[in-house]
Formats: C-alpha cells, sequence, structure tokens
C-alpha cells in the first residue's frame, strides 16, 4: 500500500466511523443505573445516539428506538462518566522558574495528547478532567478542562468548547508551602508576602481592566496587550475560575478573603484541613474539592490531612468534589477517594455526587456532564458491581456516545492493569493505525 | 456546628487518650498483661479455613486457644472484644517508616545517609523512632508487625529491623534487630554525578569488590572487625540475608547472578519485572517482597503490574507485600490496602490476606512468633467490621502481645 492509498484508506476509516456513531442509537439494557440527578433504576435502560443521552428510564416502560444497538448490561452497574477536578495527566508542565504569579502560562502548550497517563485515566472511568500546571507557583497558569476522548493527535482534539467557540479552563493559584523559596529572589519567604504579591498583580489587573473599559473601543486609547493581564481580567470578570491548591486552615481562610476581595470565583483544591474551618468554607459558598491519601504528612501542609473531610464538609452543607491529583494518587482507581471517603462517614449518596455532578459544577459543566440526564453528553462507565467495592472493575468507559475503554480488549486491560508496554504512550492505536506497514515494510 | 463538633471530639479524644494511656500503664503495674476473648463473626487464624463465630483467647501476651464458640468457652475475669471479622495482626514487608518520620523534613528522615554508596554497617536500630506517627497510623489499620529499615536509594543504604509497632521505645518494639542488609540495584542506586556507581556495571563490580573482601576477611585466622566487615562476613556466611531491591528484569537476573556467585541467601524486593522472569526466580528458590500493588509506574517501575502477586503465587514462589518507600506525598503507604487491591486482581481473599501475614511472616522468618492465630503464638490481632479489604470497612481495633493497643475506628 502506498502512502497515498494508506491516508484515504484511513480517511475511509473515520469516515465509516463517524457514519456509524450517527446512524444507529445504542441501548444499554437491564443495567442498574445510578443516574445521580434522581433516583437509581435497579432494571433500567439508557439509550444514547450522536454522542447524547437520548433517554434513562425503567426496562420495563422504556421505549427502544428501531435499529438500536443493543448492549444487555444485566448484572452491571452504569452511572455518569467520572469528573476528575484536578490532575496532571499529560505530564504537561506550566509556569518556568522566573516568577511566582505567571497568568500568562497556558498548560494547553504543553500537554502531551497521546501520553499513557491519559488512556490510565481513561481505565479509571474519568471522561471529564481539570488538567493544571502545578503548585510551586502563586499562579502557575491556565488550566484545561478535557474530555478523554479517544484516538487524540493532539491536544485540541480533547478540548471542550462553549457555545461562543472558546476552548474552557480554569487558573491555577496556590498558597501555603510550594510557593515559597528560602532566598527565592521574586518568589516569596512568607505566607503574607505571598497574599501581597497575589493581590498586587489583581490591584494591576483591575487598572488594566479600567483602562480598557475607559477606551470604550478606540483603539488608540487601549492599553498594551498584556497577556498575563488579560488572563486575570477574565478572573475579575468572573469568566475564569480559580482553582485554589490550599491546605492548612488558615491558607484556606486567606484563600477565601481574597476572593472575597477580588470577587472571583474559587474552587478550592486539596483542603487538607477542611474539616477545620469546614463552616466558613461553607459560608463562603466555596466549592471544595479533596484527595483522599493513605497516610498524613509528606508535607508540612498536609499533616493533619483527615479522611474525615468529605463527611465534615457534607455536614456542613458545602459543595464537594474529589480529584486524583495524578501522579499523587493514580487515575486508574480515582473511585476509591469515594469509598474511604464513606469509609469515613461521607454519605454514599453525596460521595458519588462528589465523583461526577459536584466536579461538573466546579467546572462549568453540569449542563453536559456529571449525570445521566437526557440532553446530557453520553460519558457513561459499566461497572461489574458496587461503585465503592474494591473487588468492583470499570468495564467499560464512554466519552460522547464513544467506547475508549473496554477491560476484555487485552489492550485496555494492560492499561488497566499495568505489565510489559502498559507505560507506552499512545500513538494513536486505538481506531487509526496510520503507520502501520507504512514506509514500504509490507 | 457539625465540623465544630468533629474538632472538639478530637480534643475530647486526645484528653481521653490521656486518661486510658495513664490508665494502661496502671493496669501494666498491676498485671503485666490482660486477659481477653476476642469473639469474631469469621475468624481468618490463616492456619486453616476461617471460622465462623470464632474465639480468640488471649493471655500472657500469648494466644491461649482458637476456635468456634461452641469449642472455646471464655473463662470468668476475660474482656471480650466483638468484631465482625478478626484477624491475625497485619505484617508489612518492607517499609521505611519509623526511619522516616512523617513530616518528611531532614531532621526526621534517617533511612539514608548520602556519604557513601556503601554502608552495610548503618544499623536500623540506631534510628528507629517507636513513636513515629506513621507507625501509630499504619498499627490503627491492624499492622502489628513491620520489616523496616533504610530506603532503597543507595546501592548498600544499611540494615533492616523487625519490630511490632507497640513499644515504648526501641528496644521493647524489636524482634529482631538486624534483620537483613538491604541492597539497592539499578537506578535508584545510581550514585550522584561523579561518585560511583554511575552505572548498572559498576554497581555489580562494587558489589562482588565488596563480597570477595568479606570472603577473604572470613578465611582469615584473625578477621578484621571493624563494622563493616562484621557485618559482611554474617552476609558471607549466609546468617544475614541480603534484601536486593530490583525492579527491571536486567536487575532481578544481576541479583540471582551475585547470589550463586557468592552463595548468599537473598530475598527479592520490588522486583516489578518479576513476571518477566518468572521461572529464573522460581528455580532460584528466594522469595519476593513485592513492591506495593498501586505503587506507581515509571522508570526502573514501569512495567509493574496489579497482577503480579496473583501469578507469583500461582507460580509457587514465596510472595510478601510491602508498602515500600515513598519520598512525598502519602509518606507511607499501608499494606491493608495494597492487598486489597491485589485480592480485587487475580489473587482470592484468602490468598492476598496470606501476603500480608502469614506468607510475610514465613519470608521475614518470624512464623513461629506471628502471622497466624494459632496457640502460643504472639497474641497480635486486628479487627474490622466488614470485609477487611473492601474501601468502606473500617479498622475497629488492635492488639499487640495481648495489649489492646488501638481502639480507634479507622
Amino acid at each position: 500500500m502506498n502512502r497515498t492509498t494508506f491516508i484515504l484508506a484511513g480517511l475511509l476509516a473515520i469516515a465509516t466511523t463517524v457514519a456509524t456513531a450517527q446512524e444507529r442509537p445504542t441501548a444499554f439494557t437491564n443495567a442498574r443505573i445510578i443516574t445521580i440527578s434522581g433516583a437509581t433504576i435497579e432494571r433500567g435502560t439508557l439509550v444514547i445516539h450522536n454522542g447524547k443521552i437520548v433517554s434513562v428510564g425503567n426496562a420495563a416502560t422504556a421505549s427502544i428506538p428501531s435499529g438500536a444497538v443493543m448492549i444487555d448490561a444485566t448484572g452491571k452497574t452504569i452511572m455518569p462518566g467520572l469528573v476528575d477536578t484536578h490532575s496532571h495527566v499529560g505530564g504537561a508542565a506550566g509556569a518556568d522558574g522566573t516568577s511566582p504569579i505567571q497568568p500568562d502560562i497556558r498548560i494547553l502548550d504543553s500537554i502531551n495528547a497521546r501520553s499513557a497517563s491519559l488512556q490510565r485515566a481513561q481505565a479509571g472511568g474519568i471522561t471529564t478532567v481539570n488538567v493544571m500546571p502545578g503548585s510551586g507557583h502563586l499562579d502557575s497558569g491556565q488550566t484545561l478542562y478535557l474530555k478523554l476522548r479517544d484516538g487524540a493527535v493532539k491536544i485540541d482534539d480533547l478540548l471542550i468548547y462553549d457555545s461562543s467557540g472558546k476552548y474552557l479552563g480554569g487558573i491555577k493559584f496556590a498558597n501555603g508551602t510550594n510557593a515559597i523559596r528560602a532566598g527565592g529572589g521574586a518568589f516569596p519567604g512568607t505566607r503574607a508576602k505571598s497574599a501581597a504579591l497575589v493581590r498586587e498583580q489583581f490591584i494591576k489587573a483591575q487598572e488594566y481592566r479600567d483602562k480598557i473599559a475607559k477606551a470604550a473601543g478606540d483603539a488608540t486609547k487601549l492599553p498594551p496587550r498584556d497577556l498575563a493581564m488579560e488572563a486575570l481580567v477574565e478572573v475579575l470578570e468572573r469568566r475564569r475560575v480559580v482553582h485554589f491548591h490550599t491546605h492548612r486552615h488558615d491558607d484556606i481562610m486567606t484563600a477565601l478573603r481574597l476572593a472575597k476581595e477580588f470577587n472571583f470565583r474559587i474552587v478550592l483544591q486539596h483542603v487538607s484541613e477542611a474539616w477545620k474551618v469546614a463552616d466558613e468554607i461553607a459560608k463562603a459558598n466555596a466549592p471544595s474539592s479533596i484527595i483522599l491519601i493513605d497516610s498524613p504528612g509528606g508535607k508540612l501542609e498536609s499533616v493533619d490531612i483527615d479522611f474525615r473531610n468529605g463527611l465534615a464538609l457534607e455536614r456542613a452543607g458545602a459543595l464537594v468534589g474529589f480529584h486524583t491529583d495524578d501522579g499523587i494518587t493514580d487515575s486508574r482507581w480515582f473511585l476509591r477517594s469515594a469509598g474511604l471517603a464513606v469509609r469515613a462517614g461521607m454519605s454514599r449518596e453525596k460521595a458519588l455526587y462528589g465523583m461526577t455532578m459536584a466536579g461538573a459544577i466546579m467546572l462549568d459543566l453540569d449542563k453536559r456532564v456529571g449525570s445521566l440526564d437526557a440532553g446530557k453528553d453520553a460519558d457513561l462507565i459499566i461497572l461489574s458491581g458496587d461503585p465503592l467495592s474494591v473487588y468492583t472493575h470499570i468495564l467499560e468507559t464512554w466519552v460522547e456516545g464513544k467506547k475508549v475503554f473496554d477491560r476484555s480488549n487485552p489492550k485496555d486491560h494492560l492499561i488497566a492493569v499495568g505489565g510489559k508496554g502498559a507505560g507506552d504512550d499512545d500513538g494513536g492505536h486505538h481506531d487509526i493505525h496510520c503507520f502501520d506497514g507504512d514506509g514500504g515494510n509490507e | 456546628m457539625e465540623n465544630g463538633k468533629l474538632e472538639v471530639k478530637s480534643k475530647g479524644r486526645s484528653v481521653v487518650k490521656i486518661f486510658l494511656a495513664l490508665f494502661a500503664i496502671h493496669c501494666t503495674l498491676l498485671t503485666a498483661t490482660a486477659q481477653i476473648a476476642v469473639r469474631g463473626e469469621t475468624v481468618w487464624t490463616m492456619a486453616g479455613a476461617p471460622i465462623t463465630n470464632g474465639v480468640v483467647l488471649v493471655n500472657n501476651g500469648k494466644i491461649e486457644a482458637v476456635g468456634s464458640a461452641t469449642q472455646v468457652q471464655i473463662p470468668a475475669g476475660y474482656r471480650t472484644i466483638t468484631a465482625k471479622v478478626v484477624t491475625p495482626g497485619l505484617i508489612d514487608a518492607h517499609t521505611v517508616i519509623g526511619l522516616n518520620g512523617y513530616l518528611n523534613q531532614p531532621h526526621d528522615q534517617m533511612a539514608l545517609d548520602g556519604g557513601a554508596s556503601i554502608q552495610p554497617e548503618l544499623r536500623a536500630t540506631d534510628a528507629y523512632n517507636a513513636e513515629e506517627r506513621l507507625i501509630l497510623w499504619v498499627r490503627e489499620f491492624g499492622v502489628t508487625t513491620i520489616h523496616t529499615g533504610h530506603q532503597p536509594s543507595a546501592l548498600v543504604p544499611g540494615q533492616t529491623m523487625i519490630a511490632k509497632t507497640w513499644g515504648k521505645n526501641v528496644d521493647e518494639a524489636t524482634i529482631v534487630p538486624t534483620a537483613m542488609v538491604a541492597v539497592v540495584l539499578g537506578s535508584a542506586a545510581t550514585a550522584p554525578a561523579g561518585r560511583s556507581p554511575g552505572t548498572r556495571a559498576k554497581q555489580m563490580a562494587m558489589l562482588r569488590a565488596e563480597l570477595i573482601k568479606a570472603q577473604e576477611n572470613a578465611a582469615k585466622k584473625e578477621p578484621a572487625k571493624d563494622l563493616k566487615s562484621e557485618i559482611m562476613s554474617r552476609v558471607i556466611k549466609g546468617e544475614v540475608r541480603l534484601l536486593v531491591t530490583a525492579h527491571r528484569d536486567q536487575d532481578i537476573i544481576s541479583a540471582l547472578r551475585l547470589a550463586k556467585e557468592f552463595n548468599l541467601k537473598i530475598v527479592l524486593d520490588g522486583a516489578s519485572d518479576a513476571p518477566l522472569v518468572i521461572n529464573e526466580i522460581k528455580a532460584s528458590g528466594f522469595p519476593v517482597i513485592i513492591h506495593p500493588t498501586m505503587a506507581r509506574p515509571g522508570g526502573d517501575q514501569a512495567n509493574l503490574s496489579l497482577e503480579t502477586a496473583a501469578k507469583l503465587k500461582a507460580a509457587g514462589i514465596p510472595v510478601a507485600l510491602q508498602s515500600g518507600y515513598e519520598g512525598y506525598v502519602p509518606k507511607t503507604r499501608v499494606v491493608l490496602f495494597e492487598a486489597a487491591i491485589a485480592a480485587a486482581n487475580g489473587l482470592s481473599r484468602s490468598d492476598a490476606l496470606a501476603l500480608i501475614t502469614i506468607d510475610a511472616a514465613k519470608i521475614l522468618g518470624i512464623d513461629k512468633r506471628v502471622g497466624s492465630l494459632e496457640v502460643g503464638k504472639d497474641a497480635d490481632i486486628a479487627m474490622y467490621d466488614g470485609d477487611p479489604f473492601e474501601y468502606t470497612t473500617r479498622a475497629t481495633g488492635t492488639i499487640i502481645n495481648g495489649r489492646v493497643v488501638s481502639e480507634v475506628v479507622r
């Protein structure tokens, strides 16, 4: 096969795949369906078509479109795809070492869309993920909300766009010890200095915003473009959510104080000592994304981390989501976080909500993902049993109506459990084998 | 409000703890050990099938009787503790806690001295903090015995020891002061630039030179008695085993070659690539303390698998599970959690539990004392409110040497 023929064959393969997806709906029948938004259906039918959920209902009363691909899910559980609100899959690096606040940095420009870590996240049932730059800066740059679609060639293939065509993401801030560097030049030496540096930048951004408003569209009066200021103005205008890495109770309060002063939207990330200030978090109406770590410590800020954070926040009435912080915890056992939270007293209902809908709300994607409702994206996982049991396996992960992980496929099984070759980055092997036989080797 | 309640609870608990501690000391003074009856809906003895409605009698720090409630009468005066599931106290076959602490600051990280690549004379007992919070942490999940020591970050970082997770000080906690000498192969043992070893070949050359020196010394009429020579002569005589951390298949093979050349007794540690050289490991007869099931893939550990424990077990290779060494967060893993994942990936519950009880005890050579619930063994017992491996099950109590050392619900 020569190169041209090969490319043509590849294009044909894509066209066929797309056509098939559009032509026939898929109906999952006889499944236990955890919808998240409503009561769990013990024997239900879920119909998806063209990447969207068409209907969810009781098996006895559900109507299945004629010509639908039928998938019998007897004995299996279906729930929404998981939303990981804080991850480092894709091997990206954000801000560099020159300054502590770098709002102009985009993680978009750094992710390897073929990284094996993205496939591990699919194996873990994660369908939507907020990929963040690190926490060694007060602000390490702009984050990215991704759908873990299959066969990505480039990062653009994983982006989520809003109705105006803009791809979605937040911005990463951090306080506490990570950004503090002894004798660190531009970097802060204390917590108070950290807060002062952040406030200084937001005041600059307010001035920048005001100059733009004052110019009233007159190009001669506009300030010179400043990428960092542009990003912070989006934050000030509540168009970009701040994902704020914060552990200790006093740092949590500082983050809330900054959010109040500059009226920005905040999601508290990690929140290791949430149990100490849960009421204050709830009162500030700040969502919390928590992480469950196998032991306390490892760094000074997390010595008082507690499995009961989910319980304390739930009791206080705060919105609680979860994250992997992959590689701190592995995306493949993200559901374990909910299990451990329930172990420490959180309700099953809120824990599962936290794995899905709460995360969707935190990423402004709750209209599209987070629950199994008609009209939402067909992002779902099929489980062998109870989502909070260690013995349960994620059998399949579907994103926008397409199966992206199938445990019964040996390649996907390898990614799920590990072994020789599991860590190899994806060369696009899932659907299109563009390089097979290329170079005259056939 | 409720979070305040949590806080108050925790403050209240420390007061209770202090009171309990004082009370415990008081009791200790009165009677050295308590008489306890542990009742379990399921009792995993790890010496035969699990017992339904079982009773374990504890007297004088030892197990006095084990059987079903119909067979074993609870004598008058015994304190009865009830749990849904009862298992032997768990054994972590390789960790660094006690030497490394939870703060992860230079002053509590004592599992590696960067001064030299080969330091077999460094004793773990001289660095062990019996009151380290991570020891308390794992104890509350049912871990009662740990094989701990110098971390796998230098060619020969030092010795290991075996301790109970309870004891006022290192002497009280220790079971085996010098258990093994740690040896590390592969990337983790590579020294900083400009120092040896810089390559895998250099690692083996340095180890062989050290062992040849030990052989020659042992053959002398008056062997050298410096600290390094002393411990190395115990190694070369087979009195002390080498714990060889080797992840890549080539490193595992190097370890086996070294053992053969010097007729050493070794325990393979980590062994991410074990499935690739399973026949060679089986033929060697050496046991494997496998990496934590949930360890991060990457570097020398790129090929690690959740199914390795099951594969080794199926091949008849003695295998135990470890919490390993963690440089950051979490500062330690918990073998209970790691065994749970092994149980969900190819092992039966019983075989997975064996990885952290009786099989670990056998590999460590302490199965006469611990690892199963049998008459005469140490009364080390873990209790749970359900299947110990389930994420949502809580540990409800831990007994070590016949003492109730934890009643925290975790």
